[in-house]
């Protein structure tokens, strides 16, 4: 089974983020990564490989720093991987990147296109769903089980008080929530041998992708300032305990 | 030419892959292992996984087939959070793997190497209660008895072998011949009349197994000779060269670790109204341990370049580990006060990191017996 993978490459969850203008400071990132649920799909997609064969792709729209991303992918235990290049992976809105996503491909066969629910850094979660909407192919999104029959795709996922199990057609659109797995760490096999690997370099401006972005990113606000905190006074525990809970209840309206 | 702390692509990313491995995997458990001084189970199969195990070793038998820097680098990233672990990984390599690939038969290497780098841990099997750094004295006999060698004796300060399946063990088979019986030869847990015994309650590395050995009439088949008859005692001490830039490697770790801990809380703990970093004799002392990291990283980097590029490294060696275990305790040492009261707690990491970098001082050759190294090739006509 051929399946393909969406990895987009974010900011570290730790790293520091600065805005100026309406825009996050690329270069001021000091590392970026797989956006985790990404992660978390690749290597479920390395594990279905594992275990009935077939090959795992894995595609990255963005500037040439994202072939760190599509190393790690390789590393991990991807067999190809495309880069569709941009300047900047902030220049096109979702549509825009399910459309690219989707040109880059074309020609290609995919069974399975797997994904993470969200990316972590804007949290959209929306570019597998608009491509399957495209296509007009199933989608189930937030899955914790995936199981891959001949003629059809059983996922399962959580749902309100309990789990909810779907079929789908092939292809489909599957996105990966926590809990499906827990990736590996790319061995030292891996990495060595991911540095050999070609990927494949798409121009975005060569594949047709009309680029009207029809969402616009007004502005970025950091969150406010976390205020100080405070230091409740009183003679002993008990009359401390007292001091507090008047805060909760009459101040901040916790009680 | 390439700077020495210039890293390949490859070398960058598995450095930055296994300190990410560390921190995730190991970081929670350090203080818990410590004081239980017990190795986790569970990381052992996350380490093979990962390659850890047998990085320098042929692909056909399961290794990565990657240099000897590049087990310096994994060493390295390990200690940077726990010694205990870059200790493991460093014996299995720098030891045990190096050992077989330098002097194991072919058929030895087959049936051992892909146990050793997919799943089974070994160890390297020299010292005894009355033989140290006068290693050559060792006391463990072996006879050949028909198509077995019997094993009689007991091995002290074995690393890993809590959790070892093979081990290296060196014994004398000719006492007649003094060194020139010294002969080594690979013993499997279950093989009869070996066993595990006590296990040592120690000041650092306190995770890192170190056990008694003994042999009891001890049955090994002929095959499992490593080397040849009488040339053991060149298994045992070159294989030990190689193992003092590993000990040096652990030993950068562990300053690197100190170092940094220092930097991040005198940047946040205040006095006199001030964080102690604004203080110039605080950024003084800071900046020396500085100095005396950089030094010993240069040289446990230069020593392994050297070996990998096939090139004497003797001397470099032993110089490398002399000088990273100083520095390692004494930028540890600095780190404790750094911290004031809270860094003798164990509430913070530095007082483990302070009682770990004991230990580089005495395994794999006191740093008295790798200044008579040193000495001897220097004067060496
Ligand atoms: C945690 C730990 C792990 C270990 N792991 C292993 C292992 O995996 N495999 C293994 O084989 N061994 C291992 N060892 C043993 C270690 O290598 C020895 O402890 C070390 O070589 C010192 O030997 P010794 O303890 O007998 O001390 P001794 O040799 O008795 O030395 C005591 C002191 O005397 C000094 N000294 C000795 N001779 C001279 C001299 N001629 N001139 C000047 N000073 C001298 C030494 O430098 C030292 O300061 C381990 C030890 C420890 C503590």
């Amino acid at each position: 089974m051929d399946i393909l993978v969406l990895i987009k490459q974010v900011p570290d969850t730790e790293a520091k983020i600065t805005v100026s203008g309406n825009k996050i400071n690329e270069a001021g990132v000091s590392k970026w990564i797989i956006s985790p649920y990404d992660e978390i799909a690749l290597e479920e997609a390395i594990r279905i490989k594992e275990k009935s064969g077939g090959t795992v792709t894995a595609i990255s729209v963005g500037d040439d720093s994202v072939q760190a991303s599509l190393r790690q992918a390789f590393a991990m235990g991807a067999d190809t991987a495309i880069q569709v290049k941009t300047d900047s992976y902030q220049m096109l809105d979702s549509f825009g990147i399910a459309e690219a996503l989707l040109k880059a491909i074309e020609g290609k066969e995919y069974k399975v296109i797997l994904a993470g629910r969200q990316g972590s850094d804007s949290d959209n979660g929306q570019v597998p769903l608009i491509m399957a909407t495209l296509k007009d192919w199933g989608v189930v999104p937030f899955a914790k089980k995936v199981e891959l029959k001949d003629d059809k795709a059983i996922i399962e996922c959580e749902a309100e008080g309990g789990d909810a199990v779907y079929e789908s057609s092939y292809p489909v659109v599957v996105t990966a929530n926590a809990g499906l797995n827990e990736p590996r760490y790319p061995s030292l096999k891996g990495i060595m041998a991911s540095k050999k690997k070609p990927i494949e370099v798409k121009n975005i401006s060569e594949l047709g992708v009309s680029g009207e972005a029809r969402i616009e990113v007004v502005g970025f606000e950091p969150p406010p300032p976390r205020p100080a905190g405070r230091v409740i006074d009183g003679a002993d525990a008990a009359e401390k305990a007292k001091a507090l809970v008047k805060a909760l209840a009459e101040e901040i309206k916790a009680l | 030419m390439n700077a020495l702390t210039q890293l390949t692509e490859e070398e960058r990313d598995f450095f930055q892959i296994v300190r990410d491995f560390a921190e995730k995997e190991v970081r929670p458990l350090v203080m818990k292992m410590d004081a239980a001084g017990q190795f986790e189970k569970s990381l052992i199969p996350k380490l093979f996984e990962m390659g850890l195990m047998g990085i320098e070793l042929p692909e056909k038998h399961g290794g990565s087939a990657a240099s000897f820097f590049m087990a310096i680098l994994g060493v390295q990233a390990l200690s940077q959070v726990d010694p205990s672990v870059g200790v493991m990984v460093d014996v299995q390599n720098t030891l045990v793997n190096n050992a077989f690939l330098r002097w194991g038969s072919e058929s030895l290497k087959d049936k051992y190497l892909p146990q050793l780098a997919s799943g089974k841990v070994g160890s390297y099997c020299l010292s005894e209660s009355s033989s140290g750094s006068d290693a050559f004295a060792l006391k463990t006999r072996a006879e050949k008895k028909g198509d077995k060698y019997i094993l009689n004796g007991q091995k002290l300060w074995i690393t890993n072998a809590g959790e070892a399946d093979i081990f290296i063990i060196i014994a004398n088979l000719n006492p007649e011949a003094g060194y020139k019986g010294i002969t080594a030869f690979i013993v499997e847990r279950g093989f009869k009349g070996f066993s595990v015994s006590k296990k040592e309650d120690k000041l650092g590395i306190r995770a890192s197994s170190t056990c008694e050995l003994v042999l009891e009439d001890c049955e090994v088949p002929l095959e499992n000779l490593l080397g040849e008859e009488g040339k053991g005692y060149k298994v045992a001490i070159e294989t030990l060269n190689e193992g003092r830039i590993g000990i040096g490697a652990q030993m950068v770790g562990l300053a690197e670790a100190a170092l940094k801990h220092a930097i991040d809380y005198t940047k946040q703990r205040e006095q006199f109204g001030k964080p102690l970093s604004s203080f110039q004799g605080m950024q003084f002392q800071l900046a020396q341990m500085a100095i005396d990291v950089e030094t010993s990283k240069l040289m446990v980097y230069n020593a392994a370049r050297l070996k990998d590029a096939g090139l004497d490294f003797v001397n470099e060696a032993a110089m490398a580990k002399f000088h990273s275990s100083q520095v390692a305790e004494r930028v540890a040492s600095l780190a404790v006060e750094c911290f004031g009261g809270y860094g003798f707690t164990k509430d913070y990491p530095v007082e483990k990191l302070y009682r770990d970098a004991k230990i580089g001082k005495i395994y794999e050759g006191t740093s008295f017996m790798q200044l008579m190294t040193i000495a001897k090739n220097i004067l060496a006509d």
